[in-house]
């Protein structure tokens, strides 16, 4: 559904401030109805990649295919066209004060053309669809952030769009209204199957509604993938991102082998101190751990040192990532 | 105080002048000067439409506009007035230098509203199909509108300043009959009336302005 290949974008130089290369040859794809996430380190690119899809930004070099139309092809009056098929939903809001959040959720369709009495029964419908039929004369300085919010998510769904683009949508919300926005957003998706890409520096939001992620820095990317595949992936910065589980120090002083395991729900419950207690015969202590709802599914990552059962242990290692364990083992505070 | 009777309605004529010569100027000066500030923005580096050639030669006509001093313009379009209204003397042909001396000082007044409007908003518009002019129309002008209110206020008020200039020189309007029948006669109650009345007018302006922009100001 949404397709960059090799894509840069240099910002040329500007006075005293030299070029900068803020997107380095992304290539990434996003199907359709899939929900992507793109985390990564302020001034990473996150910003300027997401623009890129809608051609906000045009990109230096490399193409951006949206629903198999390759917009870095098109004209500029088509690339206007083109992004009526795209959505966008910003951190600060960007509603008109001088409108109604109905007159919000009508200037799309105004843009478009679309006929007075179309866009009055569309607004009330999309108000309606985001939890805010009874607001819909009321000013956006009259809203809560999250009303905001949501204004904005039904004013970016006016014009029926297959692609929704969010840059930081939940970064100026408190906690209850980032859950509700995120709530809202995977509905969305769920019933009108758009194909969602997610700006965030926060890997909760993450967690929370995306299918897959992709981990940017200095512009480039590090690491990508759908979630359920980077957690159960040796060395993935993704997946430690995800679910952290603390490594340093935790081997000091110690005899032993440290352990990092990573488990799911799918993972049967006994298996992993069953192959090395039971079968190996060794001591095991868990040195620290975590355990997450990632993706609707529940994760757990513990470190264990193992002490005793020296010769099985490769034997009884292998056995559990045959068993659909991930099992890294830790040197010097690494995992290996 | 006993011929009062007889300078009334010569005061009533004065006043009628002055809001003509006023209400017309302010008029084309909104026609001309709220464009003007629109392409002064637009075109500036970072704008919609970035021309900065076209960008530099306007900011240097406006400049010009608003560095001379009025009686000076006041002399040097004179062949443009004659040219527009066939006399340089008189309240209509005062309206043509009144307009030229105020569509600078309104378009720079215009850009600096503009300027204000969040570029988010410029940008949730352009992401969601909007044309150049469609920004214009949509996003600046309504989200800038309480800022352009009192804007053109602030030119009007300016207006009937300069148009008690433009009177001195024949133009009418109250700053001719306060020249005429109070500092020419050493009539200082009938230069102090004027004043008064000058003065409520222009109270009157910035109530009705202030007023206006604060009903279309967004709570
Ligand atoms: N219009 C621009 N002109 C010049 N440089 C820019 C421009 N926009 C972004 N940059 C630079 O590009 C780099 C990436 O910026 P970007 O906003 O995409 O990062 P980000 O990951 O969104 O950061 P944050 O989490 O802080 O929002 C930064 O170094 C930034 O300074
Ligand atoms: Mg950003």
């Amino acid at each position: 559904m949404i397709e960059l290949k090799d894509v840069r974008k240099v910002f040329p130089a500007r006075g005293r401030a030299g070029e900068v290369v803020a997107v380095d040859g992304v290539s990434l794809s996003v199907d359709r109805g899939e929900f992507a996430g793109v985390v990564g380190p302020s001034g990473s690119g996150k910003s300027t990649l997401v623009r890129l899809v809608n051609l906000l930004e045009r990109p230096t070099s490399g193409s951006v295919t949206v629903d198999g139309r390759v917009l870095t092809e098109l004209s500029g009056d088509e690339v206007r066209k083109a992004r009526r098929s795209i959505g966008m939903v910003f951190q600060h809001f960007e509603l008109l004060d001088s409108r109604t959040a109905a007159g919000n959720v009508e200037h799309p369709l105004e843009l478009a053309g679309v006929g007075r009495a179309e866009r009055r029964s569309r607004a009330t419908e999309l108000l309606d669809l985001v939890g805010l039929g009874d607001r819909a004369d009321a000013r956006p300085g009259q809203l809560s952030g999250g009303q905001k919010q949501r204004v904005a998510i039904a004013r970016a769904l006016a014009v029926r769009p297959s692609v929704l683009l969010c840059d930081e949508a939940t970064s100026a919300l408190d906690q209850a209204s980032t859950a509700g926005v995120l709530e809202l957003l995977r509905r969305v998706r769920d019933e009108l199957g758009l194909t969602v890409l997610l700006i965030t520096h926060e890997m909760a939001v993450v967690k929370a509604v995306c299918d897959s992620a992709v981990l940017l820095d200095r512009g480039r990317v590090v690491d990508s993938g759908r979630l359920t595949d980077v957690l159960t992936r040796e060395r993935s910065p993704l997946g430690d991102a995800l679910l952290p589980a603390p490594v340093a120090d935790a081997g000091a002083g110690h005899g032993g082998a440290l352990l990092r395991v990573t488990v799911t729900d799918r993972t049967p419950e006994t298996l992993v101190l069953q192959t090395l207690i039971g079968d190996l015969g060794a001591a095991v202590e868990i040195a620290g751990g975590s355990v997450e709802t990632v993706a609707g599914g529940r994760y757990g990552r513990l470190l264990l040192r193992v002490t005793g059962g020296a010769e099985g242990l490769d034997d009884a290692v292998q056995r559990l990532r045959t068993g659909g364990v991930l099992v890294e083992r830790v040197t010097a505070g690494v995992a290996r | 105080m006993s011929d009062w009777n007889r300078i009334y309605p010569q005061l009533l004529d004065a006043t009628w002048e002055t809001l003509y010569m006023v209400g017309v100027s302010a008029v084309v000066t909104v026609l001309l000067g709220v464009p003007l500030g629109v392409l002064l923005t637009v075109t500036s580096p970072g704008g919609l439409a970035p021309r900065p050639m076209l960008n530099r030669a306007l900011g240097l006509v406006v400049n010009l506009g608003r560095a001379l001093p009025f009686i000076i313009l006041l002399v040097l379009v004179a062949p443009v007035t004659r040219g527009i209204v066939g006399t340089t003397i008189g309240s209509t042909a005062a309206i043509v230098p009144l307009t030229i001396g105020a569509v600078p000082f309104l378009a720079r007044l215009v850009e600096t509203s503009l300027r204000e409007v969040a570029g988010g908003k410029v940008e949730a518009a352009l992401s969601m199909g909007a044309r150049r002019r469609d920004v214009v129309r949509t996003v600046l002008l309504p989200e800038s509108l309480p800022s352009l209110v009192a804007g053109v206020t602030v030119t009007v008020v300016a207006l009937i300043s300069y148009s008690a200039m433009a009177g001195a020189v024949g133009g009418g309007g109250l700053g001719d009959f306060a020249i005429r029948f109070g500092y020419q006669q050493f009539r200082t109650d009938i230069t102090l009336a004027t004043v008064v009345l000058l003065l409520v007018v222009v109270q009157a302006l910035q109530w009705a302005g202030d007023r206006w922009a604060r009903s279309l100001a967004h709570a």
